[in-house]
């Protein structure tokens, strides 16, 4: 078992007692909220007759449902309006703190949460959305749940756990000019596999992983559980604590600021840490990377050919096989060239300001192409609202993209923002299974921001780098 | 049959074992989106998600109708629309599947459509947490004892197959396999205290106490 990391500080720190399971009852230290995982638990709540214990260390958004264009109340989907409803009546039977779209900020439950400081290292962390690990990028140790256990946090301020096994992965070297965190980690996803992370916590580090700015941590760990891992975390630095000391938690708290630093500190793995495995991946050798197929483990460098099913494990084959014939992929052929209908920018992994920043100069100079839809949903109304400041949203608009307001849109299209039929979509986003984006037939390839603003641009899959290399593109 | 005591006391039975027919849907990586698509989960409670099951692998032609309902076209051959498979209670998978999103509402589906307990090659942790708290074993085999499973079932559908969760075995027809539990998955199903909130509610005092002894809690 492993010894002296973070996850073994911030784990004995939080633990309350062995349960008969096995099993550790944890204290919760933050608990996440929206609207489509919150209200049946609300609902066992008032059935068993129990309160909210801890309403201090409960926030909630909506995110999932909110229509991203006309967000007048009602909205006109009925179902996103009863959601809405319900979330306003039980946040205020709660007592809850609730980022509502009339506060200014409102937004994807794991961009809020880091944006406003709520998210701190050290902290136990949990949220009924399986992109919790987003917030492991500041040391927290943060973990999806399911609605039972919403529950149970509701009703205790803990969550019954088993403790995990941790991994490190050591990135060493330097990510090449056009390489982003995203490329990284659906790199990590490529070699260990969608279920490589099953009974582990990955601890990212080395030189590559340190460089990275806060939102590239939290794009990496958004998707830990897309190789299986339930959690996956950095440990804090003078980036980690930058990013805080700017937060409305500490903006005017230097001595609060000062006092928990001590405690950030002091959870961090130590040199002499010991891990149950370790894994090293050199960030040079990583490429502008894209998923070919249905599962975000179905990876390849943009330019690199498509794998043939024959060529797999065996038991990646049949998978290969099915997603090839659901993408119309050929093997052997490279993913560059293929051609797009829609480019997505926005979701919890991608959609905060220097993702928008780094798309924009992508665009600039730039239109999108004929017959490509390109959509920009920022993250939070906050990134919003700075991005308008830097006049992105009308570079973006004056590139052809539309510019929305802040929610999860497109990744799963659970608001009108959804794939038709088969089309083809450049996508930021986390997923790419089969009918994720809100069309059974859709087709989803993840990439970075500046990758989606390369393919809206050009129409089809694109080498960013080859991109900027373009003539027409002034630097 | 154990139920903790008190007002929220909640019926939690004892999961020693699941008896029934089995499914077989087959193939690695099936994840929580084809489980139950996101479009079903815009709802306030879990109540009817059963009919959903699958849903997009059973028609060719699916999606939301003028009238708030679901156009359902051309039914595929996915073990869930077939008549023999109407009555069964045990999911047999294979590798990693309930992949992807923590929404309970996939086990939702797939208990309120009739699957008692899920019995596969391996299971993803969230999904695998989420069926323990409805009470639903998630229960391992070696591979080729899962195929095997599975290609019985798919002939002889009426097989009676004993998931033993207490002892850990899947017996059908004369054969045995070695099955395995996760230990806490174990402990809770037979104790019949898989709905953790009594459990976890008894103590509301050591749980203050740990908050309080941590350096953020004072606001």
């Amino acid at each position: 078992m492993s010894e002296g990391t973070l996850y073994d500080a911030v784990w004995d720190r939080h633990r309350v007692r062995r349960l008969p399971s096995g099993q550790d009852q944890l204290f919760v230290g933050l608990h996440l909220i929206h609207e489509v995982t919150s209200p049946q638990a609300f609902g066992m709540l008032e059935e068993r007759d129990l309160e909210v214990a801890y309403p201090e260390r409960t926030h909630a958004t909506v995110d999932h449902i909110v229509p991203t264009d006309d967000r007048e109340r009602p909205y006109d989907d009925d179902a996103a309006e009863s959601m809405m409803a319900k979330l306003e009546e039980n946040v205020a039977d709660a007592g809850l703190t609730f980022d509502h779209p009339d506060t200014g900020r409102q937004g994807i439950v794991h961009v809020i949460g880091p944006e406003q400081g709520l998210t701190q290292p050290g902290m136990t962390v949990v949220c009924g959305d399986s992109h919790t690990a987003t917030h492991g990028a500041f040391g927290a140790l943060a973990f999806g749940i399911g609605t039972s256990q919403i529950r149970d946090v509701f009703a205790t301020g803990t969550v019954a756990m088993e403790k995990q096994a941790v991994r490190r992965i050591e990135v060493t070297g330097e990510l090449g000019d056009g390489v982003t965190a995203k490329d990284l980690i659906l790199t990590i996803i490529g070699e260990l596999g969608t279920d490589g992370g099953v009974g582990y916590v990955y601890e990212y580090g080395g030189p590559a992983v340190e460089s990275l700015s806060m939102p590239g941590r939290m794009t990496v760990c958004n998707m830990s559980i897309e190789g299986g891992a339930r959690a996956g975390y950095v440990n804090p630095d003078e980036t980690t604590y930058e990013w805080l000391s700017e937060t409305d938690a500490f903006e005017a708290s230097p001595g609060k600021f000062a006092d928990r630093k001590g405690y950030w500190e002091s959870i961090r793995s130590g040199d002499d840490a010991t891990y149950d495995d370790v894994v090293t991946i050199d960030a040079a050798e990583i490429e502008p990377t894209v998923t070919w197929g249905t599962t975000p483990g179905q990876t390849v460098g943009v330019s690199e050919p498509v794998p043939a099913p024959e060529t797999l494990p065996s038991d990646d084959r049949a998978v290969a096989e099915r997603a090839q014939d659901h993408m119309g992929v050929e093997p052997g052929e490279p993913m560059a060239g293929f051609p797009v209908d829609v480019a997505f920018l926005g979701s919890c992994t991608n959609a905060r300001l220097p993702d928008l920043r780094a798309a924009a100069e992508i665009v600039e100079g730039h239109e999108v192409a004929d017959d490509v839809r390109g959509l920009v949903v920022p993250g939070s109304q906050r990134v919003k609202a700075a991005a308008e400041r830097e006049g992105l949203d009308e570079a973006f608009r004056a590139a052809g993209f539309e510019w929305r307001g802040a929610g999860c849109s497109m990744c799963l299209g659970m608001n009108d923002d959804q794939l038709e039929g088969d089309e083809v979509c450049a996508s930021s986003s986390n997923r790419n299974f089969v009918g994720r984006q809100g069309s059974a037939d859709g087709r989803t390839i993840l990439m970075s921001p500046e990758m989606v603003a390369a393919a809206a641009v050009t129409g089809e899959v694109t080498d960013v780098r080859e991109l900027a290399a373009a003539p027409e593109v002034a630097r | 049959m154990s139920a903790p005591d008190g007002d929220d006391a909640v019926d939690a039975p004892a999961v020693e074992r699941v008896t029934g027919t089995g499914v077989p849907v087959r193939g690695n990586d099936i994840d929580t989106d084809q489980i139950i698509p996101s479009r079903f989960l815009k709802v306030l409670t879990f109540e009817g998600l059963g009919e959903f099951a699958f849903f997009d692998q059973r028609y060719e032609n699916t999606g939301p109708d003028a009238d708030g309902g679901e156009t359902a076209e051309s039914p595929t051959d996915h073990p869930f629309n077939e008549e023999g498979f109407q009555d069964a209670n045990v999911l047999v998978v294979n590798a990693n599947f309930g992949c992807g999103s923590s929404r309970e509402h996939a086990p939702q589906a797939l208990q309120r459509w009739g699957i008692d307990a899920v019995v596969g090659e391996s299971f993803a942790e969230i999904f695998a947490g989420n069926c323990l708290a409805l009470g639903i074993p998630t229960v391992t085999a070696e591979t080729e004892e899962i195929e095997a499973l599975q290609d019985h079932v798919e002939t002889h559908p009426d097989t009676e197959i004993t998931v033993d969760v207490a002892d850990e075995r899947v017996s059908y027809a004369d054969r045995e396999i070695d099955a395995a539990v996760d230990p806490a998955q174990h402990q809770s199903l037979v104790a019949g205290e898989w709905d953790t909130t009594a459990l976890l509610g008894s103590n509301p005092e050591q749980v203050a106490e740990t908050a309080a002894s941590l350096p953020y809690t004072d606001r």
